[in-house]
């Protein structure tokens, strides 16, 4: 591939570039899941959101020859399955832990059922942004390929930021999710500040498995998301709900994913498979370093079950 | 905190108050009522469904009463594939008991099927009856150790078990992928990379009288054993009490610690007891194919059941016909094999909302029983 040798340095920059492709689709989804945890609710489901996104965009960017109307649908999609779970976790007595493991299966499943038809077409894919063409090094120019949605994705996370704090909406949410009651005592429907911020997060997650049939991996297969939709779940705790630092926990999170195959890339198949255990791993050191029994989390929406 | 041994100093039936609205009869009548007309009204759903994409929901269904339970040959199918997912919806259900939700039964059949190949490997030419018990203590054995790394973490650091749980699913596949492809590889196994077999000896073989393996007999004992612990012995209380209320259950002194790790290993000994068995009586040596999706069915099952060992039984066996009946559907249908998925999970979320009607209807009235 390459007419430099630039040896172990290969693995860094490989990282790097690894980490920016990889982490879109933990950043989409793990916003969205801000969103829906600073109201008070935690959707596991978004695991299910992603590959549906995945498909409905890869799917409608194949029929339409615009990969922009497929994000746009996987946009749609998704956040027809955050509003599912936002409406089924307003009745009583229904674990919204629970349903999220259904809508996790319900979702992968309805993916896989429409998707065997879009295994061998090719749908036009996302463009990339060349930030290293002033490189002549190809393995830096590669990894500096960045694609619009990650641009988005930052800009999304300090937007989040700042709405959060200044913000009559952000505030509302924040409010839900701190306490119920107070958000009832100022008049608000608890129910449907919850019903459209889960609405909201699945929307996100959608964009995020769209980025990933639409641009890296860039195709439409039955294992294309390994628990990216989970993971971010996890990520957002370790953020404490800070929208910016959810971009830095995908970063992280993107490294470590991208860590097996850098490695492969200069030889080392040694314990190739481990690797893939990376980003797994790091969930759970990074979970049990942050979280303590017995206390609450610093940021911590008062009302959600998972820090209970 | 609490210090007590198991059992030792209960309370009085003061705390369970809380848990028995209704006599046990018209619980039990609330309950069925309710499950059952979930299940109907996710057919109805799922039906509609398989009209909108142009098919007939009245074939599917006939299909899958055919290829589940119409034939004496499609019932060994159903029971074969039913035998696994005992074991794995008891992963979830134990745990359930004290309301925690652990989703990581794959991760701990898929170690357990590896650690019971692996053990056997050094043994060949023991007696069966001991290779047998090696195989299926070093499967309990890794599968308990497994989610019961889930309860150590909830308990020592708090971290959610569904999350950990599930990322540790992640962790196993991993991890048997390593195993399979390196340190345990068996040469001769080309194009899949497996375990070295276990041998033709150490295969279990089927019931008396039907092409169904043992594992079925396993599950169904277990399943009994399961309720009998939970239901009838001091133990099982303790965990009902500390499920229901955990503040109540530390003030009354149980042991809060020791139950979640011994009963998060019991799940997990569960889960890998399975993988054993798939091992033994399906596979023949530890590779990829013990990822088939019986942990995450599994969950359904337990739900589905309401997390009792005794309904787990029938449920397991309808879930087992359910996917028994999917080739069939797949060739007949030209459907893909992921109908299944969709109609599972259809089942589940209606399952989960169902449990909302709960202690709305007097049954008690409506079964003649008299006042509330």
């Amino acid at each position: 591939m390459s007419d430099t040798d630039i040896g172990l340095w290969a693995v860094p920059i490989a990282v790097i570039g690894g980490a920016i492709r990889v982490s879109t689709p933990f950043l989409f989804v793990s916003l969205g899941e801000c969103i829906t945890e600073k109201s008070g609710r935690i959707n596991l489901g978004l695991e299910g959101t992603l590959v549906l996104g995945a498909i409905s965009g890869y799917a409608l960017s194949y029929h339409a020859g615009s990969a922009w109307v497929g994000l746009l649908g996987a946009a749609f999609a998704g956040s027809l399955f955050g509003a599912l779970h936002g409406w089924i976790c307003k009745f009583p007595r229904v674990n919204d832990i629970a349903i999220g493991i259904a809508l996790m299966m319900l979702g992968t499943g309805i993916a896989f059922f429409f998707g065997k038809a879009y295994i061998q077409p090719v749908a036009p894919r996302l463009p990339a942004i060349p930030l290293g063409s002033w490189s002549d090094i190809p393995q830096l120019e590669a990894a500096l390929q960045v694609n619009v949605l990650f641009v988005i994705g930052i800009v999304l996370a300090i937007a989040l930021y700042w709405a959060f704090r200044n913000t009559r909406l952000g505030l509302i949410v924040r409010m839900t999710g701190d306490s119920a009651d107070a958000a009832r005592a100022m008049g608000y429907d608890v129910n449907r500040v919850r019903l459209l911020s889960t609405t909201v997060g699945g929307a996100f997650a959608g964009i995020g498995g769209a980025y990933l049939s639409l641009y890296y991996p860039g195709s439409w297969n039955e294992g294309l998301s390994s628990g990216q939709g989970l993971m971010a779940v996890a990520l957002v705790i370790f953020a404490r709900w800070n929208p910016i630092a959810c971009f830095g926990a995908a970063l992280l999170f993107g490294a470590a994913g991208a860590l097996g195959p850098a490695l492969q890339s200069v030889g080392v198949s040694q314990g190739y498979y481990l690797f893939y255990a990376a980003p797994y791993v790091l969930t759970l050191i990074i979970m049990v370093l942050t979280v303590s029994p017995g206390q609450t989390l610093a940021g911590a929406p008062g009302e959600l079950s998972i820090t209970k | 905190m609490a210090n007590g041994v198991v059992g030792a100093k209960l309370p009085s039936d003061r705390n369970l108050i809380a848990f028995v609205p209704l006599p046990s009869l018209e619980r039990f009548a609330e309950t069925a009522a309710i499950s059952l007309g979930a299940i109907a009204v996710s057919a109805i759903l799922f039906g509609i469904f398989i009209l909108a994409i142009g098919k007939s929901p009245i074939e599917l269904y006939s299909l899958m009463y055919t290829g589940g339970f119409g034939t004496w040959f499609s019932w060994q199918n159903t029971l074969q594939r039913a035998a696994p997912l005992l074991l794995t919806a008891l992963c979830v259900a134990i745990p359930a008991r004290l309301g925690l939700v652990v989703i990581g039964g794959e991760g701990a059949l898929v170690l357990g099927g590896v650690a019971a190949a692996a053990i056997v490997i050094p043994f060949q030419g023991a007696p069966v009856v001991i290779a047998m018990g090696l195989m299926a203590m070093a499967g309990m054995i890794v599968g308990g150790l497994w989610i019961g790394f889930v309860g150590v973490l909830r308990h020592y650091r708090g971290i959610n078990e569904t999350i950990s749980s599930l990322l540790l699913t992640y962790i196993a596949i991993a991890l048997m992928n390593h195993l399979v492809e390196g340190p345990l590889r068996d040469p001769a196994s080309l194009n899949k990379p497996s375990t070295a077999a276990v041998g033709d000896a150490y295969m279990i073989g089927s019931l008396p009288g039907m092409d169904v393996h043992w594992g079925l007999a396993v599950g169904v004992v277990c399943c009994i054993l399961t309720w009998v612990l939970m239901e009838r012995t001091t133990f099982g209380f303790a965990a009902r009490i500390t499920g229901g209320n955990i503040r109540a259950a530390r003030l009354q002194g149980l042991p809060v610690g020791q139950l979640v790790l011994v009963l998060t290993a019991l799940a997990g000994a569960f889960a890998g007891l399975a993988g054993m068995i798939e091992v033994v009586a399906v596979h023949g040596r530890a590779n990829a194919s013990l990822i088939a999706g019986y942990g995450y069915a599994g969950i359904l099952v337990s739900f589905l059941a309401r997390h009792n060992p005794l309904a787990i039984i029938p449920v397991a066996i309808l879930l087992g016909g359910i996917t028994a009946s999917g080739g069939l559907i797949q060739r007949r249908m030209d459907l893909p094999d992921a109908t299944v998925l969709v109609l599972q999970g259809v089942l589940f979320v209606v399952i989960l909302l169902s449990e909302t009607l709960y202690g709305r209807w007097n049954f008690a009235r409506l079964f003649g029983g008299g006042e509330r």
